[in-house]
């Protein structure tokens, strides 16, 4: 196919409008991180309570027999720290930030009479990344009595159940991104691969806001953070539209040149946030802690507010596609856009929309993604290939298949850490996308006719 | 400033192995993107494919220096039949996603905590080399001039990279002006069209795919000679950074993959030595030693786009030949 | 169903009317359907196309002429049907065995070859390349004297068609029109027996509609058999030697042009096309671009080939 290539210097402007779009988002991360910077240096940051990660467990003899005083020691990434079960038998660490631990049961610990049922198996690996609770089984029964068969069982099911609580949750927050990412290539065609910096992007404007506004009182810290990273996230999506998009496309440029555009803009902006946020991991400490126990699951207060928050937050995209006229209008341009052009649809102005749309939701992926497992520079590329498996399995350019999608690959991943090692969560999800192109190649929810 | 060793080491870096891997890497994608117009995006996975296939046939399997070698040709050829025979029927992007998929599900199960025994899992594999300089027949000592002095050892990796580069070269252009290459060239511009024509497009496609994907497995073992092999040199910017150098010398071009990856290491490595020096005198007082040394991706990140949006045929790519499809 | 004039004619095996027996067919359709969705865009219960003759498919805009063009030739796959061509069945047969077995297509939007040239679009058309193999391409003396071949016969073909002067051009800086005649060249280097032609007419300047028309002849004359879609009755007029029409994916009338015309199934399914979708027409007028629109575009698009020189 012919490409039509004007001469670049017919485009003086789209070059300057590139330029000056991405040294204002340097300039604007870069002020920010001088504030944060700053702010962090002036205070060393506190303990941190309410942490992110924790390690924990239920040690009991049985149903009902629960033991109080086992130690667990936990080990690794710098620290080693004893874990003592309370009166209902639960006991738990909290952990400095992702990495790999090892927990041990301390049999001397146990009670008289009590002893482990597999004395040759008391240290459990555990990989800290992306589930910030993590719930490790020893089980234990009478001395001389045989390993309680039942409770293998019942105790799986504790585990797998866990995993879909945490499951359903990092699939909301990947639902918001990749909502993102469908209604930009419902509209445009374009598979945006900046997407995950946009992610990051939230995350890192928020940790450097509740950084700053450390001395207010929650929940208005939260509140004021959260307003001014979501309107910066709109800005960041806008910028790319207007400085980037609407360029190339009025110049005519190929998706494919145009998507690898977005390769070069990911590639950039990443390592704009390695100079300004480092390699580390930073935890979000926003002043609100505490756990709940759903079923067997111990989920953290700020999990389940985030989840509650991406939740409502998706039923409102949904009503804002179905019942305003831009959301209609949205619709008309994925599926037919010089058709919503000629019946008057100003098309420019909806994918506009639909970037600043975008880079909203997705911003706000990120805060609620770094609040449940800490922010680092490279996150959201972490998460990109999640973010597009699930599009694609629920069928590009569906915003209702990218729901679906991102909930089916949030349960894959973290329900396969049952069995599997727990480095092959991403590996699992991105086999399972695989298989499906095979069978269904229009995912779920897609309509076949579009394929091809 | 050293001016003297910033330029010595970015000169040196014209010749060096790691650029040799590089461009036989962007070979295999220029023939798989610049001449068949096949969005693969998972480079990365067949250059892990390669090196680990060569690495492990070694250590594991004890096998000899070619039996290793064919290994990684037939590893990279059925991992090609596994990306391929999915997606080589559906729509461009759908490759795209799946081939970066592959590449990430490769590097997730290399470096996988339950297969240490045989990927040495996060800190990879080494000593796999002895019986490949075994075969140097250069005797011991330190040749050369300049910048491009190097031992034994040194000259044996970089005859060995840059000659399989230049077999492959030749490969490539004898196939792009034989029938065989209209067809493929063809596809690039139309495939329905082509098949119209009686001409079948996917064992087409499929035969592009694997000649390429070969090409990445040659370059995993040239990559790891002079190093380890680490899962994390695997990701997906490997993969970013071998079109960056190939949109840099031209996608669809003879000499292309090689004029690029010479002049993204020359630039890499000049730039990186500029900004290191100014830090380290003291005259950038706003960086560390640790961000200088980022400020290369970025200037990747940006050449990219600009490359694209402005210069698609590449710096040397026929105007009227441009290096873009689909 | 219909009311045809003619109860007989020489191609026809028994009485003419829609789906009728042809004396000898060169493609037997059955039950052949398509549905998109709730809509079904083909349903075609029997049709067969003479040999040796220019067979215009005609019909309203949404008539499914283009679907079962990709249907026949393997572009598109049915729900139901069968048909076969000179007696060999292609139903379920990838297209580019159904190329191979004779029957070459063109696209209604022109596919020419952009970044090859006029040439190389040519030689892509031949068969019997075995230079087309992997193994066998990289050692050019084995294909190089099939090359010399076909390339003799492409330049013929070009002198013929009036591009021989183009030929180391681009495709890609021909004018519509031209592509057009290089599609039809390049399909014709096969050497097959039945050309399908999609829409040849559609956006070619007056002028070179007389030269496509002369040229669709003179694949007859040369024996091979076309078929050929167009939605404006009366271009084919001239031209066809039968006419089969469609309309909401049903053939729903067939004979010699003279008389198609005035069936009033015909009549009923162009006027009924306009009648009831006053939505529909709207539509296909936003569509149309204005004089004003059309020269703006042509002048863009010269502005941009001068731009790649």
């Amino acid at each position: 196919m012919r490409l039509a290539v004007p001469p670049a210097l017919r485009m003086p402007r789209g070059l300057t409008l590139i330029v000056a779009t991405f040294v204002a988002a340097v300039a604007m991360v870069l002020g920010l991180g001088v504030a944060g910077a700053s702010a962090t240096s002036a205070t060393p940051a506190p303990p941190a309570e309410g942490a992110q990660f924790t390690v924990g467990g239920i040690i009991q003899a049985g149903p009902g027999n629960p033991i109080e005083g086992a130690e667990v020691l936990v080990e690794g990434n710098g620290i080693e720290e004893t874990g003592v079960t309370g009166a209902d038998g639960r006991w738990s660490v909290a952990l400095p930030g992702p990495g790999e631990y090892t927990a041990t049961l301390d049999p001397d610990s146990l009670p008289e009479g009590i002893e482990p049922t597999q004395p040759d198996n008391l240290t459990r690996q555990v990989n800290a990344s992306t589930t910030s609770t993590i719930n490790l089984l020893f089980p234990v029964g009478e001395e001389g009595a045989a390993p309680v068969v039942r409770d293998e069982g019942a105790l799986l099911a504790d585990r797998i159940w866990t995993q879909v609580v945490n499951g359903i949750i990092f699939g909301l927050f990947l639902a918001l991104a990749a909502i993102g990412i469908s209604l930009i290539f419902g509209t445009t065609g374009l598979n945006n691969f900046a997407h995950g910096e946009m992610v990051t992007f939230g995350a890192i404007v928020f940790w450097f806001l509740s950084a700053a506004f450390r001395e207010m009182a929650f929940p208005l810290n939260v509140i004021l953070a959260g307003v001014i990273t979501l309107v910066a996230s709109g800005a960041f999506g806008w910028a790319q539209d207007a400085g980037i998009h609407k360029p190339l496309r009025s110049r005519g440029v190929k998706l494919v040149q145009a998507m690898i555009v977005t390769i070069g803009l990911s590639l950039a902006v990443r390592y704009v946030f390695v100079i300004i946020f480092g390699t580390g991991d930073q935890t979000l400490n926003v002043g609100f802690s505490g756990a709940v126990d759903i079923g067997a699951a111990r989920v953290s207060w700020t999990s389940v507010a985030s989840a509650i928050i991406s939740a409502v937050i998706l039923v409102l995209v949904g009503l804002f596609l179905t019942r305003t006229r831009i959301g209609k209008a949205t619709r008309a341009v994925s599926d037919n856009a010089s058709l919503a052009a000629a019946s008057g649809i100003n098309v420019d102005r909806i994918i506009r929309i639909v970037w600043v749309l975008a880079g909203t939701l997705t911003g706000l992926s990120g805060v609620l993604y770094g609040l449940y497992r800490g922010v680092s520079w490279d996150m959201g590329f972490q998460i990109l290939l999640l973010l597009f498996a699930a599009v694609t399995l629920g069928g590009l350019g569906s915003a209702f298949g990218a729901l679906v999608g991102a909930l089916f690959i949030g349960l894959a991943t973290e329900v396969s850490a049952v069995w599997l090692p727990n480095d092959l969560r991403y590996a699992i999800a991105l086999v399972i996308l695989i298989l499906v192109l095979l069978v269904r190649p229009q995912g779920f929810l897609g309509r076949k006719e579009r394929i091809g | 400033m050293d001016w003297g060793t910033i330029l010595g080491n970015a000169i040196s870096q014209i010749a060096s192995p790691t650029t040799a891997a590089y461009a036989l890497a962007a070979i295999g994608i220029s023939v798989h993107f610049g001449y068949t117009g096949l969005l693969n995006f998972g480079q990365a996975g067949f250059m892990a494919i390669g090196a680990y296939a060569f690495a492990i046939a070694t250590l594991g399997f004890g096998w000899p220096v070619w039996a290793a070698l064919l290994m990684v040709i037939l590893a990279s050829v059925v991992f090609a039949f596994i990306l391929g025979l999915p997606t080589l029927r559906l729509r461009a992007d759908y490759l795209a996603i799946v081939t970066i998929a592959a590449a990430e599900i490769v590097r997730y199960v290399v470096s996988t905590t339950g297969l240490t025994p045989v990927t040495g899992g996060a800190s990879g594999l080494s000593g796999f080399s002895g019986g490949f300089y075994a075969l140097n027949p250069i005797p011991e000592g330190t040749y050369g001039f300049g910048p491009f002095t190097y031992t034994a050892d040194g000259w044996w990796v970089r005859i060995v990279g840059w000659t399989l580069v230049a077999i492959a070269t030749v490969l490539v252009w004898l196939l792009m002006r034989s029938p065989w290459g209209r067809v493929v060239k063809g596809i690039r511009e139309d495939e329905d069209a082509v098949r119209s024509l009686g001409k079948n497009v996917y064992s087409y496609k499929m035969q592009s795919l694997v000649l390429g994907g070969v090409l990445g497995g040659l370059a995993g073992f040239v990559f790891i000679l002079p190093r380890a092999v680490q899962p994390g040199n695997y990701g997906t910017a490997l993969t970013f950074f071998i079109y960056t150098l190939l949109l840099l010398g031209g996608a669809a071009t003879v000499f292309g993959p090689i004029v690029g990856a010479m002049i993204f290491w020359v630039v890499l490595s000049l730039s990186n030595g500029i900004i290191v020096g100014l830090v380290e005198s003291g005259i950038v007082s706003f960086l560390t030693p640790d961000q200088a040394g980022q400020i290369r991706f970025i200037i990747v990140g940006v050449a990219l786009m600009l490359l694209v949006i402005f210069r698609p045929q590449g710096i040397f790519g026929n105007k009227k030949e441009l290096s873009f499809s689909v | 169903m219909s009311d045809t004039a003619v109860a007989s004619h020489p191609l026809v095996d028994g009485a003419v009317g829609p789906g009728c027996k042809k004396v000898d067919p060169i493609v037997v359709a059955d039950g052949v359907t398509r549905q998109f969705g709730g809509l079904k865009a083909v349903d075609v219960e029997h049709v067969e196309i003479p040999r040796g003759q220019i067979t215009a498919l005609i019909g309203p805009n949404g008539a499914g002429k283009t679907t079962f063009f990709n249907l026949l030739t393997g572009f598109d796959k049915p729900n139901t049907g069968s048909w076969s061509f000179e007696g060999r069945s292609l139903a379920r047969v990838p297209a580019f065995k159904v190329a191979r077995a004779g029957m070459v297509r063109t696209f209604q939007l022109t596919k020419s070859l952009g970044r090859l040239t006029v040439l190389q679009n040519m030689l892509l058309g031949a068969t019997k390349q075995g230079g087309e193999n992997f193994f066998t391409a990289i050692v050019k003396p084995l294909w190089a004297k099939r090359e010399d071949e076909i390339t003799k016969r492409a330049e013929d073909l070009l002198t013929r068609f009036k591009l021989d002067a183009k030929k180391d051009d681009y495709a890609a800086s021909l004018s519509g029109g031209q592509r057009k005649l290089l599609e039809m060249a390049r399909a014709l280097m096969s050497e097959p027996t039945l050309v399908m032609l999609d829409e040849p007419m559609a956006g070619v300047n007056p002028a070179l509609t007389q030269s496509l028309l002369g040229h669709i002849r003179g694949l007859k004359e040369e024996g091979m058999s076309v078929l050929f879609v167009e939605h404006d009755m009366h271009m084919v007029r001239h031209i066809s030697d039968w006419v089969i029409v469609m309309a909401e994916g049903r053939i729903v009338a067939e004979g010699p042009p003279e008389t198609v015309m005035t069936d009033q199934a015909v009549i009923d399914a162009y006027l009924g096309a306009h009648h009831d979708e006053d939505l529909g027409e709207m539509e296909v007028e936003l569509d149309l671009p204005t004089v004003e629109e059309a020269e703006a575009a042509a002048e863009k698009k010269h502005e941009q080939q001068e731009g790649n020189h």
